[in-house]
């Protein structure tokens, strides 16, 4: 169920950014745009206007919404018809059916175009035709969603007709809460007030609790009391929805956490090196990530939507590369000194992100989201960006590629090998020294990869590892060193536990009581909560 | 007896380390207050304040030596207990202020009164009188100590686990110290300072003073370290730092002697914290940052740990190559400490005085007795 939710909205969001008009209805729709700014009165102005309502084109709605707020230009001495925002003398202006920007010029040469109240009321009607009438489905939804929100009772004829042709089902609910609204907060009579309460208190969300506290102070009793049983009835649901989003949120973080915190799980957990530059294998792959967009922006801007995905295997390369140079070069040096390992690497991470801030600058660096990664939706009253869906989906299978390479591939079985009797798998034959330098490699790859997704949402800047480090520590003992599973446990409850205590606490509290929490855990169960069994763990 | 304790420990170089100490002490602040300026033994205002920075961070680096050079206890929270002491400081010099602050109010420190607090937090009172604050400097460090210890220790937790829980704490600290609300000054933290015990802080006889008193501190801090050390105790801390099980199954409590030592570094960083925030003027949260709390530790390391001596020379030495490089090549301090990180853990484990003892055993052809080497793996 959920997930055809998820489907669901995942199309809708695709089709809502797919191009899909058509050259000719464009030209047709700009060619009626500039007939408004040639209209001389206003009943010639009237008629382009139905002309463009009859079109169907959505695309004429921000000339319209633009027109009725008096902000629709035409020059004085001819020319393209603008959106004009003034600035001073100045208007800023833009192309009212491409929306881009068309420069700032002076307002003397631009003259407004007028529109009167009869034309405001036929402009509104062809607004809510053009969009609750439209054929997508997804921009009368949101038409109706907007009505919803506003409330405008010169739409309720428009919604009625809507209603009247609707077949597709939830935009058909989304007109009848929106008729609801309209209903309850115009003149009707207190039968209609109460079937649309009844429709609201079912379906609303947030928004309508301002309007049922009107309804319910100035309402005959029987509709205020109604009223009273709705804003309970969608208090209950908030609290609800707002437990769920707690929980959408909180493994939203989680999974930025266990992206963080698996790559350390392999070093630390696996190998028993604390590997303090963790963080900065994060960072590269980050800045690999930010490189491959620059490298497509200058060279191939038409790769831009795949450059994640190009950066990934990248990010990964890179990120290993350096790790294996770290194990190579410095950690072979100090096994069994764990304390010098920590030392030394901490110096390490000082030194790469030194280098990373001559290089690249101190400065925040802009990496881009490609399109199908920008936006968001909605599930019910929780809104989830397209961004931290994907990094939910990227870091559940990162987490299973690991498990299965762990527990499917030779490497793994050498990994596990070492971890449970280095003395042991030694004699077996397997070249100890060449594993460690490979799970090494493993894991700061992985740490590339969470860089690549971290570029997404955070800000790239050679301070982006050091944010994490100290959370993913905790994450891989709070779960069971060596221990993948734990991991994961450990980065979803800390991310739902940290978004159930934000409200309560606020974000710095919540984080504080999270860390004594873990340090008091750890005072309990010094293993974390998926302990390995055995005399291996025991030094 | 107390002074018989103390004295017990003293061998030639402890000898010298401490006349080279009170020497310091008393004779940079004589040449910058009996010297007049452009004499060529002058010695300017800001370096007083300077080297008595450097004698603070020595005694730190004393108390950590004593945790980590001689019972293997690697605390990434120092600067947490030295912040302590310093805030506890600092909240009775912001108390001095009293109604000369901008706002003038007689109770309030200037940033309350910005919040629009009407009255003091319950944690304020009593830090008008300097006893009370003095008292503060080392409860509150030693019981924070005492608290994560008794909870740590008790349930073996060890290694690079405890190192990760005191980094977890630094950091929780440095987070609730952040916050405005905690009525800590949040990020601006305490500064503006007027007078202590009467005196104005800026004054060059205060600073005279505070610089001798650091230095008395740090004496006194190494003859401690010292005789704790040479005495029964300190052979069971090595014992526990070499090999812990095996000391415990002999029939030592170990996590009685971690929690001691543990406790008593931390009241040693709180006084350190104590006599540094009114030499330098301000204490902020960033003194909790776990990067600032790791510094802390290579101090030690270049020095040598357990060695006492050198982790005071380790700070020294650091701290005066971060201020003329931080200065003079700004970019390339961070590379010079990295390697610092690195070079010292691959190549001088023992650090400057560990490994120049080394050699000067060679060179007499003696046996090697003492220091026991703190580098070597647990035999377990």
């Amino acid at each position: 169920m959920v997930l055809r939710r998820l489907l669901c909205a995942l199309a809708l969001g695709c089709a809502l950014f797919a191009p899909e008009k058509s050259a000719l209805a464009q030209a047709d729709t700009a060619s009626l745009i500039q007939a408004l700014g040639e209209a001389r009165n206003y009943s010639e102005l009237e008629k382009a206007v139905d002309a463009l309502a009859a079109t169907g084109d959505s695309a004429a709605v921000p000339a319209l919404e633009a027109l009725s707020a008096g902000a629709l230009y035409t020059q004085k001495l001819g020319g393209p018809v603008r959106i004009g925002i003034e600035r001073g003398a100045d208007l800023v202006l833009t192309d009212p059916l491409t929306g881009e920007s068309a420069g700032t010029e002076p307002a003397g040469g631009y003259e407004r175009i007028r529109v009167n109240n009869r034309l405001r009321r036929s402009l509104r009607g062809a607004i809510g035709a053009l969009t609750l009438l439209s054929p997508k489905p997804e921009i009368r939804l949101a038409a109706a969603q907007a009505v919803y929100k506003n409330r405008d009772a010169s739409a309720l004829e428009t919604v009625e007709e809507a209603l009247a042709k609707e077949s597709e089902p939830r935009v058909r609910a989304a007109l009848e809460l929106a008729r609801a609204a309209i209903q309850l907060a115009g003149e009707a009579g207190d039968d209609v007030k109460l079937a649309a309460l009844e429709i609201i208190g079912e379906r609303g969300g947030r928004e309508s609790l301002a309007l049922l506290g009107q309804v319910s102070a100035n309402a005959s009793p029987a509709v205020a009391e109604a009223a009273q049983i709705a804003v309970q009835k969608i208090q209950a649901s908030l609290r609800w929805w707002s437990i769920l989003q707690n929980i959408t949120y909180g493994i939203s973080l989680g999974s930025v956490l266990l992206l963080a915190a698996i790559g350390l799980a392999i070093t630390f957990g696996v190998m028993g090196v604390i590997n303090m530059a963790h963080g900065e294998m994060v960072m590269i792959g980050a800045y690999t990530t930010f490189m491959v967009q620059e490298v497509i922006r200058t060279s191939f801007p038409g790769l831009f939507d795949v450059s994640v995905l190009i950066a990934l295997p990248l990010a990964f390369l890179v990120a290993g590369a350096v790790g294996i140079v770290i194990e190579r070069g410095v950690i072979r040096f100090l096994y069994g000194r764990p304390l010098e390992t920590l030392l030394a690497t901490w110096g390490l991470s000082l030194i790469l992100q030194q280098a990373v801030r001559t290089i690249f600058g101190p400065t925040n660096r802009e990496v881009g989201n490609p399109s199908w990664m920008s936006g968001a939706f909605d599930i019910g009253q929780i809104s989830l960006t397209y961004g931290r869906l994907w990094i939910i989906v990227f870091a559940l299978i990162v987490f299973t590629a690991l498990m299965l390479m762990l527990r499917r591939t030779p490497l793994g079985l050498q990994m596990r090998a070492v971890t449970q009797n280095r003395r042991m798998a030694a004699s077996m034959g397997i070249r100890t020294p060449w594993v460690d330098a490979m799970t090494f490699g493993l894991g700061s790859g992985v740490a590339g990869l969470a860089g690549v997704a971290l570029s997404q949402i955070d800000n790239v800047s050679p301070n982006l590892g050091q944010g994490y480090i100290i959370d993913s520590f905790m994450i891989v003992i709070f779960g069971g060193v060596g221990n993948l599973w734990g991991t994961l446990v450990g980065a979803f409850t800390l991310g739902v536990v940290n978004k159930f205590l934000e409200p309560y606490a606020g974000a710095v509290l919540g984080k504080i009581f999270v860390l004594v929490f873990i340090i008091l855990f750890i005072q309990i169960k010094p293993r974390g909560l998926f302990a390995l069994k055995g005399r291996a763990v025991e030094q | 007896m107390k002074g018989g304790f103390l004295l017990r420990g003293l061998d030639r170089s402890g000898l010298i380390f401490l006349a080279i100490v009170m020497a310091v002490g008393i004779l940079v602040p004589a040449l910058n207050l009996l010297v007049p300026p452009g004499n060529p033994f002058h010695v300017p205002g800001y370096a007083v304040s300077l080297v008595g920075k450097y004698l603070c961070f020595a005694l730190l680096a004393l108390s950590i030596d004593l945790v980590w050079g001689y019972c293997g206890i690697l605390s990434l929270g120092h600067g947490a207990f030295f912040a302590l002491g310093g805030y506890a400081m600092g909240m009775y010099l912001m108390r001095q202020i009293g109604a000369r602050g901008v706002y003038a109010n007689p109770d309030l420190p200037d940033f309350m009164v910005f919040l629009n607090w009407k009255e003091l937090p319950w944690y304020w009172q009593g830090f008008d009188q300097f006893w009370f604050a003095a008292i503060m400097v080392v409860v509150v460090p030693g019981a924070l100590a005492f608290l994560l210890g008794w909870f740590a220790f008790r349930s073996r937790v060890t290694g690079v686990y405890l190192s990760i829980i005191t980094q977890a704490m630094t950091f929780a600290l440095l987070l609730a110290f952040f916050r405005n609300d905690m009525g800590f000054g949040g990020n601006n933290g305490l500064t503006d300072f007027k007078d202590i015990l009467g005196y104005p802080v800026q004054a060059a006889g205060t600073r005279a003073t505070l610089f001798f008193a650091s230095a008395l501190a740090l004496a006194l801090g190494f003859l401690l370290c010292r005789a704790i050390i040479r005495s029964k105790l300190g052979k069971v801390l090595v014992a526990i730092r070499d090999a812990e099980s095996r000391t415990r199954f002999l029939g030592y409590r170990v996590e009685h002697y971690k929690l001691f030592v543990f406790t008593l570094s931390a009241c040693m960083a709180g006084v350190a914290g104590a006599l540094y925030v009114p030499q330098v003027g301000i204490i902020n949260p960033s003194e909790f940052s776990p990067a600032q709390s790791i510094e802390m530790v290579i101090w030690v390391a270049v020095g040598g740990r357990g060695t006492l001596i050198g982790p005071v020379i380790g700070a020294i030495l650091v701290n005066f190559g971060k201020t003329y490089f931080t200065a003079a090549i700004p970019d390339f301090w961070l590379f010079a400490l990295g390697g610092l990180f690195v070079a010292v853990t691959l190549f001088l484990p023992k650090g400057i005085v560990g490994t120049m003892g080394d050699w000067s055993r060679r060179m007499r052809r003696q046996p090697s007795s003492t220091p026991p080497d703190p580098t070597v793996k647990p035999a377990e």
